[in-house]
């Protein structure tokens, strides 16, 4: 059989022709490959660049009031990606936004002072009862103890602890507490009198009940809808430390420096409820340890914001992507 | 009309030409496709795509617009290894021309009316086209099993130097055999959930379900068949890798018998995920994986011995720089086991670590990142396995000289280099921190992407170089018309 041949592909080049060109091509193609391999070097070079996790962050007032609650009434809905009917026969509100770094750090102050929560070496650990362990694989036992809320010293932490005193790190006011785990944002609610919402009672307020939108706001995803990753709010920046989060009811329609925002809060007027930071729920399912999370994040594509996608995580997890907020 | 008539029965009657088709259909299905999401979908390039080409994409279905698009992928791959096995072994001519025609048109109905119905609205005519074309799929692969059939004494074979029973039974024939029927019966195991989960369009990813601890029989079927269906399409294309070069010798006649037992170990093992044995499944798979393994370890070990010796033939006593160059001499033929060596850093051995310090490590981080690396991993083990159908497909084609260099180590460097990100990006939290993490995604995405991307364009360049000679009257198609697999084996 004929074989395809180099020189079939050049054409009718003759042998001299050829040869005078690969000797001219030599010098050419060693500034080729050693254009590659610097180019190479730099892209890796690039991937150990260190990150600022202080980087100056631009300060916005979204004029949302963290502490407002919204009235989620009974009714029914429909539930999760098939929309299945679903309905809660209770009347409950939820917080309009998740719970800032402010609101936290009062917790903290004031959970410290009354003993309720405790400095354990490099964290703030509170008590929970537990869980029932079935022993089902993969299951890891929750027993009666205490448990870390958030951790000291983490280098995205928003706030600083000075020994009594818990203080907010300046710009982060307004942001969405995180670095916290489950057992934080449990502690939290609890402490007030509030608890965590359940995952139909998160739906239920995030998608209203009049129809099966995938996001709080409608049937589309725009860049300034919610806080995603990649989505250039004012916040972010891809090239050293990627996406953070938003003031909490950043998108409500304002236009900040130029960056015009969507209207983009639930049927019953919550914000945040897709993206910026995942939210926990209160839901435990026998004989599984995680904890659920809802709404996706900053850190996540825009299909993680669709509001019936969930994450999981052990309720000792806490991480930069992840906060909460409250019923009652 | 001849000149049509002569181009179609080319492409669509040749074994070269059937699995040109079959490339070119899989490389603008990648290339259009892989633009939704991703980097892609950051840089706005999915936008302009869904705009420039009026799709439909509805937010509630992206999970059943995937499946789809895996399936009109696989099934493409299904039908190139089919054209590679009915090109290599024996078998009667009625068989090789139906497998040929129900394959072919099976395929080409599930990926034109699937991504028709998953990406232009949902015209329920040309989803039970899509359904169509995976019957006819599914029935092409029962008589290609019936055709492999190695108890025929007309397939025995005579020559000692190949794995073969007393009797004469052919057991690499046997190997391809039991693939081709595990094939067929695991494909119940998706087409059965599939009915089911898509009468109530309840479709599911299996990666976002892997941590319930309760799953149903239907969840575990799914999960079960997309994990054997990607494992049998790797085993069949090392059995055909192991037919290319003329896999013979003791080690073929121990790799024989492993493959066989591994392939059907391992299929009991992932049936069984749906029985009471689920709690113990995962140990039989293990057990039916590490011959099939084994198997493929001994192949590599042939050719690439054979390899060395043909590259050292006029030296005398070979030193170890010349024994490399000479394993090295060629791409495509080094490549492909290459490839399979490379899947056990990038796959297998990703795998064996996740499973191992599953409970210490990966299941103390949020399901998100396990989501990363299930699809991760299994999204290399089917790239892997297209590189190695290029590989082969640019020795098929007879590429020659620099240009077989160039496309055969443009594609070894260029997937490896993609490979190798793709794995960092799946492991980045075992050695970097979540927010400190940008710099490092944005170099291995940027890898992936340029690896990914200019492999595409590699393979382009062919498809336009073949596109181009279809055009000539006495163009190489007409060389490749006749010419059969079997025939290109070097004894």
């Amino acid at each position: 059989m004929k074989h395809l041949t180099f020189m079939s592909l050049r054409g009718a080049l003759s042998g001299a022709e050829r040869r005078r060109r690969a000797t001219k091509q030599s010098p050419r193609k060693g500034r080729l490959l050693r254009a590659a391999a610097l180019a190479m070097t730099l892209v890796i070079l690039a991937s150990c660049a260190r990150v600022d996790l202080t980087a100056p962050i631009p300060v916005y007032d979204t004029g949302v009031a963290p502490d407002a609650w919204a009235v989620i009434p009974a009714g029914s809905f429909l539930q999760g990606q098939a929309a299945d009917p679903a309905s809660i026969d209770y009347d409950y509100e939820m917080m309009v936004t998740d719970v800032t770094v402010s609101q936290y750090v009062t917790f903290l102050n004031e959970a410290l002072a009354s003993g309720a929560v405790k400095v354990a070496g490099d964290q703030i650990a509170g008590f929970y009862p537990g869980d029932e362990f079935r022993g089902v694989k993969h299951e890891v036992e929750i027993a009666a103890g205490d448990y870390i809320l958030v951790p000291l010293n983490d280098p995205t932490s928003r706030f600083t602890f000075e020994g009594t005193r818990f203080t907010v790190k300046t710009g982060w006011e307004d942001h969405p507490m995180t670095d916290v785990s489950w057992f934080g944002a449990w502690g939290y609610c609890g402490y007030y009198g509030f608890r965590l919402p359940t995952e139909l009672e998160w739906e239920k307020a995030a998608r209203g009940s009049a129809d099966d939108r995938p996001f709080p706001w409608g049937y589309d995803i725009a860049r300034n809808n919610a806080n995603f990753y990649a989505s250039r709010d004012p916040f972010e920046d891809m090239s050293t430390f990627g996406s953070r989060t938003t003031p909490v009811g950043f998108y409500n329609g304002q236009s900040y420096n130029g960056f015009q925002t969507v209207g983009s809060a639930s049927p019953y007027g919550l914000y945040d409820m897709a993206g910026n930071v995942w939210q926990w729920v209160s839901d435990v399912l026998p004989g599984f340890s995680d904890r659920f999370m809802r709404g996706g994040s900053k850190d996540t594509y825009d299909m993680d914001l669709r509001l019936w996608v969930r994450n999981s995580a052990p309720p000792t997890y806490y991480g930069p992507g992840v906060g909460f907020r409250c019923v009652r | 009309m001849q000149f049509i008539q002569d181009r179609f029965r080319y492409l669509f009657k040749s074994t070269k030409g059937l699995i040109l088709v079959a490339i070119a259909m899989i490389g603008l299905e990648t290339a259009l496709f892989g633009m939704l999401s991703g980097p892609m979908a950051e840089f706005g390039v999915r936008d302009f795509v869904v705009r420039v080409f009026k799709m439909d994409l509805v937010q509630a279905e992206r999970e059943g617009r995937i499946i789809i698009l895996y399936h009109s992928i696989a099934m493409a791959v299904v039908a190139i290894e089919t054209y590679m096995i009915t090109g290599l072994l024996k078998m009667k001519e009625f068989y090789k021309t139906i497998v040929r025609l129900l394959v072919t048109v099976g395929y080409l109905f599930t990926m034109i009316f699937g991504m028709g119905f998953a990406y232009w609205g949902h015209n329920w005519a040309l989803h039970g086209l899509y359904i169509t074309g995976l019957s006819l799929i599914f029935f092409a692969g029962v008589l290609l099993t019936i055709a492999l059939w190695p108890w025929d004494k007309n397939y025995y074979q005579p020559d000692k130097a190949y794995a073969r029973t007393k009797k004469g039974v052919d057991m690499e024939r046997a190997a391809f055999f039991a693939t081709a029927l595990t094939t067929v019966i695991s494909a119940l195991f998706g087409a059965i959930p599939g009915s089911y989960f898509g009468n109530g369009f309840e479709a599911f990813l299996a990666e976002n379900i892997i941590r319930y601890p309760e799953k149903t029989v239907m969840e575990y079927s799914v999960i079960g068949h997309l994990h054997i269906m990607l494992a049998l399409i790797a085993i069949m294309i090392t059995l055909i890798v192991g037919r290319w070069l003329n896999f013979k010798g003791i080690l073929q006649k121990i790799a024989m018998p492993l493959m066989i037992l591994g392939t059907i170990v391992l299929n009991l093992g992932v049936w069984g995920v749906v029985t009471p044995l689920e709690p113990v499944a995962h140990m039989i798979i293990y057990v039916g994986a590490t011959p099939s393994m084994l198997a493929a370890l001994m192949l590599v070990i042939f050719a690439w011995d054979k390899l060395i010796r043909e590259g050292t033939a006029g030296i005398e006593k070979p030193n170890g720089w010349q024994k490399l160059k000479a394993l090295l001499r060629d791409p495509l033929k080094f490549g492909p086991l290459w490839q399979m060596v490379f899947m056990n850093f990038t796959t297998s051995g990703i795998g064996i670590f996740m499973a191992v310090r599953l409970d210490e490590i990966f299941r103390l981080w949020p399901a998100r990142e396990e989501r990363i690396e299930l699809t991760g991993h299994w999204h290399v083990l089917s790239a892997i396995i297209a590189t190695i159908i290029l590989l082969y497909y640019g020795d098929m084609i007879g590429l020659k000289g620099k240009v077989r260099k160039l496309y055969g180590w443009a594609i070894i460097i260029l997937s490896d280099i993609a490979f190798g990100s793709v794995t960092i990006f799946e492991m980045k939290r075992l050695f970097i921190p979540e927010a400190a993490q940008q710099p490092l995604v944005n170099t291995v995405m940027f890898l992936m992407d340029f690896g990914l991307g200019m492999l595409l364009v590699v393979l382009a360049m062919v498809m336009i170089w073949k596109l181009v000679d279809l055009f000539k009257k006495k163009g190489r198609w007409t060389e490749e018309v006749d010419h059969e697999l079997f025939a290109e084996v070097k004894p």
